[in-house]
């Protein structure tokens, strides 16, 4: 999917060389529609092979009897090493105790920003809690002015609002994913939060899709915070102008009372169980877990490894964008794991858009959202309760 | 009024009206020549800086679009051909073959007409699904390969051939197979170039089912191809436009040659209803 | 008897696919509807439970449901008179009998009508861009500030009946002017030697003799209108907060992106019994019309 897709192919020559025999077919899917698109391909009998998957579904396709599992081919492989791996991505990958996916890269979100307008606000570092994060939007906006803002939070995007609730103490499901949580003081803060940010207009209430050029727009100062991902930082390298790039810089989330959390994403490699060339299958997906191939991806997409030896590499080690990320990952989070995550997070957005919008208080916002998401997870509750474990 | 004042505002309209019906369609061709990025300007341009072929140099080159308008072109081919063989044999088997219970079935079929094609969509994935069609194209042709609308459309055209024409034939011995070869698809033409026209076209515009159906990017048609474009490239205006562009110019150009036929299909079909 | 046997011959391989592939999976969506067939179900089919109406009642307590419900009622009853009045307007001033070149604005005004859904669909999108927009260009010509079309919940589902409109008002038209020609030239001719007005000719010769047409293409229309889904497909994708789901994009988002198939099936019948009732309505309001 997105860029991973683009740049698979510049990796696949060398493969070939080693495997001349396998022939590799790259199928590539926007992420707006891959979790529906696999979904069909899984209902339909056409999965592919060796599949990126965004390690929160994971729980879902398993819950599908969907993957295969990696413990044999793990336990023989020399270049596959769990060690190796951060441990918090590493368990994302491990259901009920079994492993159906080895990580391909990390994803956590944290924020990008513009260091020179932060300082004329009179900020000198970035904020290390929401009470200093306030402090700056609201400095901010107020030299901006109110055609411009402080903050980008795309309200397409459930990742903004996720990070800000992950860092709460409350999960976001109680009861081994039985029953939605949002009710709890941790999330109703994190949403008051959020809706504050649009209420004293540091962020602008639009989608990313309405916004022509996400790049642009914080090089000329449209915005001068952004929640994203690694990805972008090989995007502002490409697009903002060499004369801007000493501007912008990467920062870990703040949190309620101190450094915060952040979510622990990526994508793993996994392999489905209808497939018919399985062997081939993990060659592959070794191949790309390989310390050096795994160096390369990252200097194609930018996409960070989730392997600490890759870690060490000078390029990485000398990427200044790239120390925030480092540190985040010590403080990441995983989302809970059940198959009716991708709905749940989905029903979130639409309630937290509501909110901001104003047709809904917090209060409301998340007692409606924990009334769907019990809803939502009936079934599991069902199943639970006969001891078919999903 | 006078009549030359009354002519003089009739056309005003007329002309006003035309040109902003149109405007939509060649501004998109307009657009589709301009280079990436101009179009979105302030002001916004009507004609293009520079006429440029990059965008469908580009469609063609890297997003592969040749191969989207070829798969859309067999697509619809196939579906006319078997749709036109299918339900021609049954529209004049209900217009001039009598047997049991033709007119009940006859009866459910019209109305039939009333249920809207999306309640069978689900299980009709699930049929597929099992059968193992999924990702085909024998899954797109198949259910579309005769409908009630098409068997309707020809029964009321061949209520009209001569019984007499049918009679003398089969005095003289002819099997009924020949007599549907040699009398009744000669009488039928008019009617089938309808059918095919408008087969054709449905077939080109259908979206929703491939878009379920088919999820292997290589046999995408161009309508699902252009919405995920469009859903992923939405700042490249002019890209989309000339993916429009060739999206739409084959049916405009195919109706403009058949609208005889093609309006004729929409008055039978409606106003006998 | 021969002709019988090749009578079923030929009807046969029609029927077989309207058969399998229509009636079937219409009653099979019946069935389902009556399940829990979901992600859960797909895996493994003893996930499956019989709920009966269970459903249709989650359904029906669903703000989800009805918000689609409600923006398809609006699409519905501002897009169909909409519709009607651009199509019967332009099938007027077509038929008229001062009119130079009626087959060429015949055509144009039908182009709309053929063209891909999706590829005019994204053609519109662009006209709808709030700064760069020809839409907003030429308001602000007459003074009025850009409107975030489809940004803006309050008007995003009027953009999008703005743009069906302009889609398929061709295809009524055609009706309506064949309508119109087969209404007897002497009817005006005496009309007008009554000293009658072009308006008094519309009221009194024209309405009457279109009425059985009217009543014909509103209830295709509005049927078709209430399959509203390929539009907030490309264009909005449901958005901006709900306010252009349809009943039927929310039929596709239950059941092809969450997969709970019993509910979708659920919402499909429910659709049909909506488009059933309403034309059920225009017909008894026709017939009702007619005995006045």
């Amino acid at each position: 999917m997105g860029r991973e897709g683009e740049v698979i192919a510049q990796l696949l020559p060398q493969f070939r060389t080693l495997h001349p025999d396998i022939e590799v077919r790259i199928q590539q899917l926007p992420w707006t529609a891959a979790h529906q698109k696999l979904l069909t391909a899984f209902a339909g009998d056409a999965t592919p092979d060796l599949c990126q998957l965004g390690n929160t579904w994971i729980p879902e396709f398993v819950a599908l009897k969907a993957l295969e599992p990696l413990e044999q081919s793990l336990a023989r492989s020399a270049i596959v090493q769990a060690s190796d791996y951060f441990p918090g991505i590493w368990d994302t990958n491990i259901i009920g105790g079994t492993l159906y996916g080895v990580p391909w890269y990390i994803d956590t979100r944290l924020l990008f920003y513009r260091r020179d307008l932060l300082a004329e606000a009179g900020f000198a570092e970035p904020p290390g809690s929401w009470e200093e994060w306030s402090r700056m939007l609201a400095a901010i906006k107020t030299r901006v002015g109110p055609e411009r803002y402080s903050v980008l939070l795309p309200l397409d995007e459930f990742a903004p609002l996720l990070v800000l609730a992950i860092q709460q103490p409350e999960p976001l499901l109680r009861e081994d994913g039985r029953y939605g949580n949002f009710r709890s003081p941790g999330f109703r803060r994190a949403l008051a939060f959020y809706r504050e940010a649009f209420q004293r207009q540091w962020a602008p209430p639009i989608t990313g899709t309405q916004i022509s050029n996400v790049w642009d727009e914080l090089g000329r100062g449209y915005y001068s915070f952004y929640i994203s991902g690694p990805w972008n930082i090989g995007e502002f390298k490409r697009r903002l102008p060499p004369e801007q790039q000493g501007t912008w810089m990467t920062a870990p989330m703040p949190g309620p009372d101190g450094p915060g959390a952040s979510l622990a994403g990526g994508s793993s490699l996994v392999i489905f169980r209808r497939s018919r060339h399985k062997q081939d299958a993990w060659l592959l997906l070794e191949f790309l877990s390989s310390p050096e191939i795994q160096q390369r991806f990252y200097q194609l997409t930018g996409d960070l490894p989730p392997r600490r030896s890759t870690w060490r590499a000078p390029e990485l080690a000398s990427n200044v964008y790239a120390h925030a990320f480092r540190e985040q990952l010590e403080r990441v989070k995983p989302t809970p794991k059940v198959p009716e995550w991708e709905r749940i997070v989905s029903d979130m957005r639409l309630m937290a858009e509501r909110v901001v919008h104003g047709d809904l208080s917090v209060e409301e916002g998340a007692a409606d959202l924990d009334r769907d998401v019990d809803a939502i997870l009936q079934k599991r509750r069902w199943l639970l309760s006969r001891g078919s474990t999903p | 009024m006078s009549t030359t004042g009354a002519r003089v505002l009739l056309h005003t309209l007329l002309l006003g009206a035309a040109a902003t019906v149109l405007f939509p369609l060649l501004w998109m061709l307009s657009v589709s020549f301009m280079t990436g990025g101009e179009a979105s300007a302030f002001p916004p341009p009507l004609l293009p800086g520079h006429g440029t072929l990059a965008n469908y140099r580009q469609l063609f080159g890297q997003q592969n679009i040749g191969r989207y308008l070829a798969n859309s072109l067999w697509l619809a081919a196939l579906t006319t051909l078997l749709s036109l063989l299918f339900n021609s044999l049954a529209g004049y088997a209900f217009a001039k073959l009598r047997f049991a219970g033709r007119e009940p079935i006859l009866k459910v079929l019209l109305a039939a007409l009333v249920i809207p094609s999306q309640v069978a969509m689900l299980p009709l994935f699930l049929m597929m699904k099992w059968l193992g069609l999924v990702n085909t194209y024998a899954a797109v042709v198949v259910p579309t390969m005769a409908g009630i609308f098409g068997v309707f459309l020809v029964r009321q055209y061949a209520l009209t051939i001569p019984d007499e024409l049918l009679e003398a034939a089969r005095i003289d011995g002819a099997s009924e197979m020949r007599i549907f070869a040699s009398i009744v698809l000669p009488a039928l033409r008019p009617i089938l170039v309808t059918l095919g026209v408008f087969t054709f076209l449905g077939s080109w515009n259908d979206f929703m089912w491939p878009l379920i159906v088919l999820t292997d990017q290589d046999l995408y048609t161009l309508p699902i191809a252009l919405a995920q474009l469009s859903r992923e490239h939405v700042p490249d205006n002019e890209l989309m436009m000339a993916g429009a562009v060739l999206t739409v110019l084959p049916v405009l150009v195919l109706f403009l040659s058949l609208q005889r036929y093609y309006i004729r299909g929409i008055l039978m079909g409606s106003v006998k209803g | 008897m021969r002709v019988g046997h090749a009578a079923w011959a030929f009807a046969t391989p029609a029927l077989l696919v309207i058969g399998v592939f229509f009636f079937v999976p219409v009653l099979a969506a019946l069935v389902v509807s009556l399940t829990d067939f979901d992600l859960y179900a797909l895996a493994d089919i003893r996930n499956l439970r019989f709920v009966g109406l269970g459903n249709y009642r989650n359904l029906l307590h669903t703000s989800d449901f009805w918000r689609a419900v409600a923006n398809t009622g609006y699409f519905v009853a501002v897009g169909v008179p909409l519709s009607l009045a651009a199509s019967l307007a332009s099938a007027l001033l077509v038929n008229s009998r001062l009119v130079y070149l009626a087959a060429f604005f015949r055509t144009v005004f039908f182009a709309p009508v053929v063209t891909t859904l999706v590829a005019v669909a994204v053609v519109w999108r662009y006209l709808l861009h709030t700064r760069y927009g020809l839409l907003n260009y030429a308001l602000a010509h007459i003074g009025i500030h850009p409107i975030d079309w489809l940004g803006d919940p309050h008007w995003a589902l009027p953009a999008i009946i703005l743009f069906a409109v302009w889609k398929n008002f061709g295809y009524n038209m055609v009706i309506f002017l064949a309508a119109l020609q087969s209404i007897p030239a002497d009817l005006y001719e005496a009309a007008r030697l009554d000293g009658a007005s072009l308006w008094q000719e519309f009221r009194r010769i024209t309405l009457p003799m279109l009425r059985p047409t009217l009543l014909l293409v509103s209830i295709l229309t509005v049927a078709g209108y209430f399959q509203l889904f390929a539009e907030p497909y490309v264009m909005t994708q449901g958005g901006p907060l709900q306010s252009t789901v349809s009943v039927l994009y929310f039929m596709y988002e239950e059941g092809f992106k969450w997969w709970n198939l019993g509910s979708a099936s659920a919402v499909a019948f429910l659709l049909f019994l909506m488009i059933l009732a309403v034309t059920a309505l225009q017909l008894r309001l026709a017939r009702d019309a007619q005995a006045r």
